[in-house]
């Protein structure tokens, strides 16, 4: 049995769409942010994936996953900033009594 | 002749300008009172050893001695502000007949005014009035405006100044501006001749588009030899045939260079106050009276007369805008004449019979020929200038100390003074006797000089302008009457009785009062001609007397006297003939004392039909439509932006819901559109 590029490709989908769910139904912070580090690793995935099978012979997608890695440390180090300083203020990380910053 | 004088000249009124207005509230009033006066009395001798080196020292660059004829001598001309090659604003120094004499007139009025000032801007215990300063610092700049305006080398030069004196003349109608009718005075001055200036300024445009310069000497002479020019008709037909070879030589039925000359004439009316733009002139004299023996009597007010005189060979070319100045001359000389007939603030007595004085001087540049006696007329107007100078301001400072000890500008507070200000009396006496034009004072000479140019011209002109003078004659001695004899003086319980002003208001009159009996026999046909000749082979101090056209001169000698008996008999006591003769002709004495109705007039064209008709549809299409239109655009951005501002809940959650819906629809989109 070939390992066609769907096997990939499917897991990659179920992963992006638990992180959308989990983002939009959580209602804790660090939970919505666990949701979003989900969706960045199935995008990742899908770069590693689609440079694997479609151009073999280049890097670009390699890389370009490392740079997103870095850049999903560099911004889950902010949101975990804002999250705490959220909750220095409020005492609370739910993200629906979060409610200040509308019109 | 060496720059250094002429920059002092221009220079020192300036500075004490900066020194007194910069630093005037530090120092005493004495003290700025006396920087003024001092300053303004090294100008005065700086500017007579000016004209007198231009008239008599007969040096090569002032007088061609082969042709006995007076060069314009420009003594230096900075390149101020150079935009292009030919676009060049330069700032100079002109020395010529008119200039010369007019740095006389200016710095001797200025100075007597400056003295007399110390001792009218302060109260009979001599508490300084506020803002004595301040007042220092205006005159000077005023001086300064003035000075620089008559040594214009260019027409570009003489503009600035222009509107730099009519600034000045702003500021000191309304010195005290908390007199509400000063502020609008001072305002109505200052539009008035504002729109004056922009046919003015038209006119410069029109001429210098033209000939593509601005410089006088380029209009009316030739260079004889570096910097040096002699007058010459030649170089104004060059500039009419400029115009007339132009691809556009004539508009609406009259030449260009008629229009420039017209419009630039303009200018002059609303300096000088002719009709119709005379009505500023009257209110004017709610400044300070010195203010108006200087500005509003000797010296701005004849910046029309100069810049015609300036102009005067290209006038030459185009005489239809002579024959323009002439009508507008003798009509306003008339017309302002009758009103001076039936005024009772002493203050616009003598305001009415300056307009008359000055339209006398544009009658006679507009009469000017070269073919009559030299232009005669020209001459003629350029001592009547100087002259009435002289006298007006005598006249006004007069006024001033009858207004400081009496404390009212209205003769029938005063009536019977010549017992109590004697020197004020008789120096007044003269001042009277000059304007009316009695031999041997300044005004008889000049006055029958511009009546003989008239006579000369036309006799309709001759016959309107010597019954003008008949006018004149009249009403001085009925102001003279009123003031002196009528009735004996009443002082009022608790008062002082009025009695003659310190010396330093004094000594200016007594100066001014000698002037005025000797001023008509400077031999002024030699030194001030049209193209710079000699009239007279040599002079002596009777040239005048000698030169005299007696059947011109008996006549309107005959119409004073004719004129002054009236009036003695008519209000030299107090007796019920005045208010009979008002009674005679109710009409001509209400419209002669409602000034004709211009100011009303002027009220209506302003407010019912420029106001009502123009402004107001303007000031409704800029309130209702264009603000209309930014107001609408404000008001629907607020409303929309007030009914959507729900979706920002501050529900974070809410808004990955939206996103999401979005990148779905558009994904969706993407699809179907693809597909």
């Amino acid at each position: 049995m070939d390992l066609t590029i769907l096997y990939y490709l499917i897991p990659s989908l179920i992963m992006f769409c638990c992180g959308v769910y989990g983002f939009i139904t959580r209602r804790n912070m660090i939970a919505i942010l666990i949701s979003l580090e989900l969706m960045l690793n199935s995008v990742d995935i899908n770069f590693v994936v689609f440079n694997r099978f479609l151009f073999p012979g280049d890097m670009e997608g390699m890389f370009f996953t490392l740079f997103a890695i870095g850049l999903a440390a560099a911004e889950t180090a902010l949101a975990i900033a804002i999250i705490i300083n959220v909750f220095r203020v409020s005492e609370n990380i739910d993200v629906r009594d979060i409610t200040k910053m509308k019109y | 002749m060496q720059p250094v004088i002429p920059i002092i000249i221009l220079a020192l009124p300036l500075a004490m300008f900066l020194v007194l207005g910069l630093f005037g509230n530090k120092m005493s009033h004495r003290l700025a009172g006396v920087l003024g006066t001092a300053g303004m009395g090294v100008t005065m001798v700086l500017a007579y050893i000016t004209s007198f080196t231009y008239f008599f020292s007969g040096n090569s660059e002032f007088f061609d001695a082969e042709t006995h004829t007076r060069l314009q001598a420009v003594i230096f001309n900075h390149d101020w502000l150079s935009f292009t090659d030919s676009l060049v604003i330069r700032l100079g120094f002109l020395l010529d007949p008119i200039s010369a004499l007019l740095l006389v007139v200016i710095t001797t009025i200025s100075f007597m005014v400056h003295l007399y000032s110390n001792g009218y801007m302060r109260d009979h215990h001599g508490v300084w009035e506020k803002g004595f300063q301040r007042f220092y610092a205006f005159l000077s700049l005023f001086s300064f405006s003035m000075l620089g305006l008559v040594v214009a080398t260019n027409i570009f030069q003489m503009y600035i100044f222009w509107e730099l004196v009519g600034a000045s003349s702003y500021l000191l109608i309304g010195f005290y501006y908390t007199k509400p009718s000063a502020v609008s005075a001072s305002k109505k001055a200052f539009i008035v001749t504002r729109f004056a200036d922009l046919g003015f300024l038209l006119g410069i445009l029109v001429l210098s588009f033209y000939t593509g310069t601005f410089n006088f000497t380029d209009f009316t002479s030739s260079e004889v030899a570096e910097g040096v020019y002699a007058v010459n008709a030649a170089t104004a037909e060059g500039i009419k045939n400029i115009f007339a070879t132009s691809a556009a030589p004539t508009f609406m039925g009259a030449s260009v260079l008629t229009w420039a000359l017209v419009l630039i004439f303009m200018g002059g009316m609303g300096k000088s106050a002719m009709m119709p733009l005379h009505i500023w002139l009257p209110d004017a004299m709610e400044g300070p009276t010195p203010v108006s023996a200087l500005i509003h009597a000797a010296t701005m007010v004849v910046a029309g007369v100069y810049l015609v005189a300036r102009l005067f060979p290209l006038y030459l070319m185009e005489t239809a805008a002579l024959d323009i100045i002439v009508v507008v001359g003798a009509l306003t000389a008339l017309y302002a004449a009758m009103v001076a007939c039936t005024q009772i603030d002493i203050k616009r007595v003598l305001a009415f019979s300056t307009i008359s004085q000055i339209a006398f001087m544009m009658v006679s540049l507009g009469v000017a020929r070269p073919e009559f006696h030299h232009g005669l007329g020209y001459m003629a107007g350029m001592f009547h200038l100087f002259t009435h100078a002289m006298f007006k301001a005598l006249l006004f400072l007069c006024a001033g100390a009858l207004i400081h000890a009496i404390g009212s500008n209205d003769y029938t507070a005063m009536h019977g003074l010549r017992k109590h200000m004697p020197i004020t009396h008789i120096t007044f006496l003269i001042g009277c006797l000059a304007i009316a034009g009695i031999i041997p004072f300044a005004g008889f000479f000049s006055k029958d000089e511009i009546l003989t140019a008239t006579l000369g011209h036309s006799t309709l002109w001759y016959v309107w302008m010597s019954a003008v003078a008949g006018l004149t004659a009249f009403y001085m001695f009925r102001l003279y009457y009123l003031i002196f004899w009528w009735k004996e003086h009443k002082v009022p319980e608790g008062h002082h009785a009025p009695h003659d002003q310190p010396w330093t208001m004094t000594l200016p009159l007594v100066i001014l009062a000698v002037v005025s009996c000797v001023a008509g026999f400077v031999p002024m046909g030699n030194l001030v001609t049209w193209n710079g000749h000699e009239m007279f082979d040599n002079v002596n101090f009777f040239t005048n007397l000698a030169a005299l056209d007696w059947s011109v001169a008996g006549i309107s000698l005959a119409v004073a006297i004719a004129a002054i008996a009236l009036a003695t008999v008519m209000y030299k006591k107090e007796n019920p003939m005045p208010e009979k003769f008002k009674n005679a002709l109710p009409n001509l004495w209400r419209w002669c004392h409602h000034r004709f109705y211009w100011d009303e007039l002027y009220m209506f064209i302003t407010h019912k039909i420029i106001f009502g008709c123009i402004s107001k549809p303007i000031a409704w299409f800029d309130r209702k439509m264009v603000d209309g239109t930014m107001d609408a655009f404000a008001a629907i951005t607020h409303k929309a932006s007030y009914a959507i501002r729900g979706l920002q809940s501050g529900n974070v959650q809410m808004y990955v819901w939206f996103y999401l819906i979005g990148a779905l629809l558009l994904g969706a989109i993407t699809a179907i559109c693809l597909l």
